[in-house]
């Protein structure tokens, strides 16, 4: 799994570096200027979320359901991701907010929901490496929780007044905004794909790892 | 059917029979609840003479202490499955899981209710809150959103009852996913102690804690059959 | 002939001149000089966020799978030697 991983490695590293260019040929946005093009790098990460911790609920379920290791293998991975995909989020979001809307944070239904969803991947981090035997199950379970909140996450800015952009914004995109988006996004799943082939070898190089310990103790 | 109904009511009678004899939870729970809420207090009452709250602070005080004393309750109701090494017990009982899962709940519940008639009344006085204006109002939002918060609790606190770290875990786990209960709970409460009621927004929270409810109560159904390997 | 040329000539130009001047320029392609240096800072630092944490956790992930390789490398060499 490893050796299939490179190429997407180096595909997602050309697609970062290019990136840039791809997004300064993109027009300025009429209000913001700029500070707009950060868009570029926080509407990926933060879709990305959404959809690695949808990803991470149904792995851990079926994990639940079948009791495969490579399924709890990939639950473990899609839940790093979402972790650092989250921080991007919410680290560039910030960073634009700053200058677009004049202060760092709200507590908006949007960011108030993203925040909570992320903890929830971060607690089951620290579940995984502090709960001993046997967490991998309880995880599971937690993980369902984090998918069940990630449709509302999505919805809540339709839902309930934010001062977050709604989600109308990204489909009625101008087509030089459209072709850099989608570039960046393309980036960004490639690398999220390469990165979970990575830590799914690491644990089943671990898995084979704890078998081969055992069998020469025999 | 019944069966189910008969599991539950088994287990939730007997917690509530070793609660009533020895009243150690229902003590040192409400104590805690207390002790919360004074701690809060001193932050959050300005300074001015009059020593009213800052704002909205004595509907958020309550529900903190709600929540803090709920963890505690929590931990210490598994601990003692734990250390009587009766969860073993439970789960090898004829009659369904969910039973036994309902059953903690209700026992638990009951627990954080109780200690809810000593706390709130207290809240109420302490912070010249109107608490007892809209008094089904104010019962509905303590009740749906002390399931809401059992409800998660009573699943991860017996997932961690044989865990490493069980004590820190558990806020660790509960708290992001009940955090939406908890909004719930204060926006309402707020709502209610506003100079001006605003009961259509009350209602609204209710309704969303049912929404909560519901949800939370049936995942916690589904997964904790698959949960409790052992 | 004359007056009547150099009378079109002032018509015409009475006529560009009593336009209203552009009032305001929409930029769209263009930012006024103003906007940029504040925003420049915040747009290095989300984009260095982002390469930055890819960074890490590429990195962390190498160091780890090389820690296992390593490991698996010794236990193959114990089990080698017990077994001739």
């Amino acid at each position: 799994m490893r050796k299939a991983a490179f190429p997407l490695l180096a595909i997602a590293g050309v697609l970062f570096m290019t990136a840039p260019l791809v997004i300064a040929r993109a027009r300025y946005e009429s209000t913001m200027g700029l500070v707009q093009k950060i868009f570029y790098f926080h509407m990926p990460p933060a879709m990305l979320m959404l959809l690695s911790a949808i990803f991470c609920g149904i792995v851990s379920a079926m994990f639940l359901v079948k009791k495969r290791p490579a399924l709890d293998w990939m639950a473990y991975a899609a839940a790093e991701l979402t972790v650092l995909y989250g921080a991007m989020a919410m680290v560039t979001g910030p960073l634009w907010a700053r200058k677009a809307w004049g202060v760092w944070w709200v507590w908006d239904a949007r960011l108030t929901m993203s925040l909570l969803m992320w903890m929830v991947f971060v607690s089951y981090l620290l579940l995984r490496r502090y709960g001993g035997a046997g967490s991998e199950i309880l995880a599971a379970g937690l993980a369902l929780f984090g998918m069940a909140t990630a449709p509302f996450v999505y919805l809540s800015v339709n839902i309930w007044r934010t001062i977050h952009p709604l989600t109308s914004v990204v489909p009625t995109l101008p087509v030089d905004f459209a072709l850099a988006l989608w570039y960046s996004f393309a980036g960004f799943l490639l690398m999220y794909i390469a990165l979970m082939m990575l830590r799914m070898s690491v644990e089943q190089q671990r898995a084979m790892l704890d078998r081969l310990y055992l069998e020469s103790d025999e | 059917m019944s069966t189910f109904w008969r599991v539950v009511w088994i287990v939730a009678r007997k917690d509530i029979a070793i609660e009533a004899r020895s009243r150690e939870l229902i003590n040192t729970t409400v104590f805690f609840a207390l002790s919360c809420v004074v701690v809060f207090s001193v932050s959050f009452v300005g300074e001015g003479g009059d020593g009213k709250a800052l704002g909205d602070a004595a509907a958020g005080i309550l529900w903190i202490a709600i929540a803090f004393s709920g963890t505690l309750a929590l931990g210490r109701t598994f601990e003692r499955e734990r250390y009587g090494d009766t969860l073993r017990a439970l789960l090898l009982a004829p009659g369904s899981r969910a039973a036994v899962y309902v059953g903690k709940l209700v026992g638990i519940v009951s627990l954080l209710i109780a200690t809810e008639i000593v706390v709130v009344p207290l809240v109420a006085l302490l912070f010249q809150a109107k608490l007892f204006d809209h008094f089904l109002l104010m019962a509905a939002l303590l009740v749906l959103g002390t399931v809401g918060f059992a409800s998660v609790g009573t699943l991860f606190a017996a997932m961690l009852a044989r865990a490493r770290s069980r004590d820190v875990l558990l806020p660790i786990l509960l708290y992001p996913v009940t955090i939406p209960v908890m909004i719930a709970g204060v926006r309402g409460t707020s709502a209610l102690l506003a100079l001006e009621p605003q009961l259509d927004m009350a209602r609204l929270w209710v309704t969303l804690l049912l929404a909560f409810d519901v949800v939370f109560v049936t995942l916690s159904l589904w997964t904790f059959e698959a949960l409790m390997t052992e | 002939m004359k007056i009547i040329h150099l009378s079109l000539f002032l018509l015409m130009n009475a006529a560009l001149l009593a336009q209203p001047g552009q009032s305001e320029f929409q930029p769209v392609t263009e930012i006024p000089a103003s906007e940029q240096l504040p925003s420049a800072p915040l747009v290095i630092a989300a984009y260095a966020f982002v390469w930055l944490a890819f960074v890490a956790y590429g990195w962390v992930m190498w160091r780890k799978l090389g820690q296992v390789e390593q490991d698996l490398n010794t236990l193959a060499a114990q089990l080698a030697k017990k077994r001739p």
